[in-house]
C-alpha cells in the first residue's frame, strides 16, 4: 500500500484485455499464484471457477435466504393466527378458530416470497449495486466486457503492484492490450 | 457428437441447440440487433394492430361493466362463476410453462431452454397480468377488493377469512406474480448491461444503464449472481407446482359433485404445463421467422416442447379418466346424474367432446417425429390445445354448476357479447404486451446463449497434469 499510493496518484489499476475465456483463465491462476489480492476478472457471462481461481468465496446469500425464508413464514402463520383468533373471530361452520391445516398455504406462499426477495436484494446489494459509475467504466475497450471479451484488473492498492512490472506481467499473460485506469 | 446416419435437412436428422459457426460476437449483435434495430418488421405492425384493437375492446368493456355492474356478463344462479373464472384459469394455467423452462429445467441442466426462457417468463408475467383482471373484475367493485383481498389494518377492523381457499389463490397469485417479475428481472441485468454498451442512441444507453444497475460482469459479481440465480430457481419449483394447486383448491375443497376430487391438483398442474408449452409454441413459430432467429431457436426446441406438450397431455386425460373412474366408483347418485349429464345427456355434452377431440386426439400427432419437426403441424395442434384447455375450463366449470342439487334452480349459462369483449380483449392485451416486449428488451438471455459456445467454460488448468 505505501510504496503504490506514492507513484501512482489517481491511478486505479491496470487493465488488461484477452480475446479468450482460456486465456483469461490461465492469467488468473497465475496472477493469483504471482501473489496478487486486490484483482478482478470480468466476463460477458458467467465462467464456472473464474471467482474461485481469484481465491473469491462467499456463501453467505444461503444463509440470508434461509432466514428471510424463516421470516416469511413466521409472520405468515403469524398474521393469520392473529388475526383469526384474536383480532375477528369468526365461526365457520363450527371450525376451530386456529385452523392450522387451512393456515398451511399462506404461510407456504409467504415463506416463499420472503426467500425469493431475499436472494434477489441480497445479490444485488452484496454485489454492491446499483452503482452507476466505476472506474473500469473509464476504459472505452469495456465496452466489450458485457460482449465478447474478457479483462482482468490489478487495482493500485495491491501490495505488491508496481506499475511498470505488473504492465510487463500482464503483457507477458497473453494479454491483447493492457491500459492504465485514472480512479 | 456422433456423425449423424441421415443427411443435413433430413427431418431425422439431430440438431443442434445453437446453430455451428457462432462467436460471442455474432451472437451478442444478432440477438441485440432485434431491439437496437431500427427497422421494426411489417408483419409486427401488422400483429400488433390488430392485438391493440381487441385491447380496445377490453377497455370499452371494463368501463361499460364498471357503469352498469356485472349484470351485462352471462352470470347468473347458479352458474355464478362463468366467464370471468375460466378465464382466469386458463390465463394463469399459460403463465406456467414459463416458470417451469426457467426454473425446473435450470435444475435438470437442460441446455435447450437457454435460448427460450426469458421469452417464456414474459409471458408467464404478461398471462399473470392478464388472469388478475378477471377476479377482481368479477368483484364488480374492485376499488373495493382492496380490503375483500389483502389482509390490511383497515378502519372497518375487518380482516379476510385465512379458512377459504379464496384468499389462498391471492398470496398464491399474488407471490407467483411478484417472484417471476424478480426472477425475469434478476435474469435481464446482464443483457440490459450489454444494451448499455452496444446501444448508440443516448437516452437509450441512459435508460438502459440505469435498468442494468451498473452491471460490469465482475468475476465475484457472477459468483454471487449464479448463486442467487439457482436459490430463485429452487424456490421457484414449489412454487408454480402450489400456484396451480391452490387455484385447484377454490373447486376440490367445495362440494360440488364435479369439483370435489381429488385429482385436481395434479391434474390441474399438468393442464397448466400443457397449456403453457402450446401458448409457448403458439408464439415462438411467428416470432422466430419475424426475427429470423433460426440460428437460436432451433427445431430442437420445437421438437422438445412438442414432446413436453404431448407427454403432460397425457398426463391430464388420465385425469379425464380418473374423474370418470371416481364418479363412478363413488356411487354417489349425484356424482353419477353429473358425469352422465357432462359426457351424454346434458346440454353441453358437445363440450367435453370437442374438449376430447382438441385435448387428446388432435395431440396425439405429436408422437411423430415428422410432425414434430414440421412447424405447421406444431403450429395448428397447439391452436388446438390452446382451444381445448379453455374448453376443459368451460366443461369444469360451468357443467357442473347448471345442474345444481334441486332441479327448480337448473338454469342454462349463455355468454353476452361482453363476455366474449372481454376475454378476446385480454388476449389483445397479451399479445400487445409481448409484441411491445420483443422489441424493447432482449427476447433471447444473450448471456446464456455465450456459455453454448463450445469454448465457454474452459478446464481449470491448475488440475491438469494431476493424477489420473
Amino acid at each position: 500500500m505505501a510504496h503504490a499510493a506514492t507513484s501512482d496518484a489517481g491511478l486505479y489499476g491496470l487493465l488488461a484485455e484477452f480475446e479468450t475465456p482460456r486465456t483469461l483463465m490461465d492469467a488468473v491462476h497465475a496472477v493469483h499464484r504471482a501473489g496478487y489480492t486486490d484483482t478482478d476478472a470480468f466476463s460477458p457471462y458467467p465462467i464456472h471457477g473464474l471467482a474461485e481461481a481469484l481465491g473469491f468465496k462467499d456463501r453467505r446469500i444461503s444463509t440470508l435466504v434461509l432466514l428471510g425464508g424463516i421470516t416469511g413464514a413466521v409472520a405468515g402463520y403469524g398474521l393469520q393466527y392473529w388475526t383469526s383468533v384474536f383480532a375477528y373471530p369468526l365461526n365457520i361452520g363450527g371450525r376451530p378458530l386456529h385452523s392450522w391445516v387451512s393456515f398451511i398455504p399462506p404461510t407456504f406462499e409467504m415463506t416463499i416470497l420472503f426467500a425469493a426477495f431475499t436472494a434477489g436484494i441480497s445479490m444485488v446489494a452484496l454485489n454492491g449495486l446499483p452503482r452507476p459509475h466505476h472506474p473500469v467504466f473509464n476504459s472505452e475497450r469495456f465496452e466489450r466486457a458485457s460482449q465478447d471479451r474478457f479483462f482482468l484488473v490489478i487495482e493500485a492498492t495491491d501490495a505488491k503492484f508496481q506499475v511498470d512490472e505488473t504492465r510487463a506481467f500482464l503483457a507477458g499473460l497473453g494479454a491483447s492490450s493492457v491500459e492504465a485506469l485514472d480512479e | 457428437m456422433p456423425v449423424s446416419q441421415y443427411p443435413e435437412g433430413d427431418y431425422r436428422a439431430p440438431v443442434d441447440v445453437l446453430a455451428p459457426g457462432h462467436t460471442y460476437r455474432s451472437i451478442t449483435d444478432k440477438l441485440a440487433s432485434v431491439v437496437l434495430s431500427k427497422q421494426t418488421p411489417f408483419t409486427w405492425f401488422l400483429v400488433f394492430l390488430v392485438a391493440f384493437m381487441f385491447l380496445q375492446g377490453l377497455l370499452i368493456s371494463l368501463t361499460y361493466l364498471l357503469v352498469r355492474g356485472v349484470g351485462i356478463w352471462g352470470n347468473n344462479q347458479p352458474v355464478g362463476w362463468a366467464f370471468p373464472i375460466i378465464n382466469f384459469v386458463w390465463w394463469i394455467g399459460i403463465g406456467h410453462a414459463g416458470t417451469l423452462i426457467s426454473a425446473i429445467l435450470l435444475l435438470f441442466k437442460q441446455d435447450w431452454r437457454t435460448s427460450i426462457n426469458r421469452f417464456a417468463e414474459a409471458m408467464t408475467l404478461f398471462a399473470v397480468a392478464c388472469a388478475a383482471i378477471f377476479p377482481l373484475f368479477h368483484t364488480g367493485r374492485p376499488w373495493l377488493a382492496l380490503y375483500w383481498l389483502l389482509p390490511y389494518p383497515n378502519a372497518m377492523s375487518l380482516w379476510p377469512n385465512f379458512r377459504s381457499p379464496l384468499i389462498w389463490d391471492v398470496f398464491a397469485v399474488g407471490t407467483y406474480g411478484s417472484v417471476s417479475l424478480l426472477f425475469w428481472f434478476i435474469g435481464l441485468i446482464p443483457d440490459l448491461a450489454s444494451f448499455r454498451d452496444k446501444a448508440e442512441h443516448p437516452v437509450l444507453k441512459r435508460v438502459y444503464g440505469v435498468l442494468a444497475l451498473g452491471w460490469r460482469g465482475s468475476a465475484r459479481h457472477w459468483y454471487r449472481y449464479e448463486h442467487a440465480y439457482l436459490l430463485l430457481a429452487g424456490l421457484s419449483t414449489p412454487l408454480v407446482l402450489s400456484v396451480h394447486t391452490i387455484v385447484s383448491f377454490d373447486f376440490s375443497v367445495s362440494v360440488l359433485p364435479g369439483w370435489h376430487a381429488t385429482i385436481f391438483p395434479p391434474y390441474f398442474v399438468a393442464g397448466a404445463i400443457y397449456a403453457g408449452f402450446a401458448m409457448v409454441l403458439t408464439l415462438v413459430i411467428p416470432i422466430r421467422a419475424m426475427f429470423k432467429l433460426h440460428d437460436f431457436i432451433t427445431l430442437r426446441h420445437i421438437d422438445n416442447m412438442a414432446k413436453v406438450m404431448l407427454v403432460t397431455g397425457l398426463v391430464v386425460v388420465y385425469g379425464y379418466a380418473c374423474e370418470l373412474f371416481f364418479g363412478w366408483y363413488s356411487a354417489n347418485p349425484f356424482e353419477r346424474f353429473m358425469l352422465l349429464n357432462r359426457t351424454m345427456v346434458g346440454p353441453y355434452a358437445w363440450t367435453y367432446w370437442m374438449l376430447l377431440l382438441c385435448n387428446f386426439l388432435v395431440p396425439q400427432l405429436m408422437w411423430s417425429k415428422r410432425m414434430r419437426r414440421n412447424l405447421l403441424a406444431v403450429f395448428v395442434v397447439s391452436m388446438f390445445v390452446n382451444v381445448g384447455m379453455w374448453l376443459e375450463r368451460f366443461v369444469i366449470i360451468v357443467t357442473s354448476l347448471h345442474r345444481d342439487f334441486l332441479p327448480s334452480s337448473w338454469e342454462m349459462f349463455y355468454p353476452t357479447i361482453w363476455d366474449f369483449m372481454t376475454f378476446f380483449g385480454t388476449i389483445g392485451l397479451f399479445v400487445s404486451l409481448m409484441f411491445l416486449f420483443v422489441r424493447v428488451l432482449p427476447l433471447i438471455s444473450i448471456f446464456e446463449v455465450r456459455t453454448l459456445l463450445p469454448d465457454a467454460t474452459p478446464k481449470d488448468s491448475s488440475s491438469e497434469g494431476g493424477s489420473h
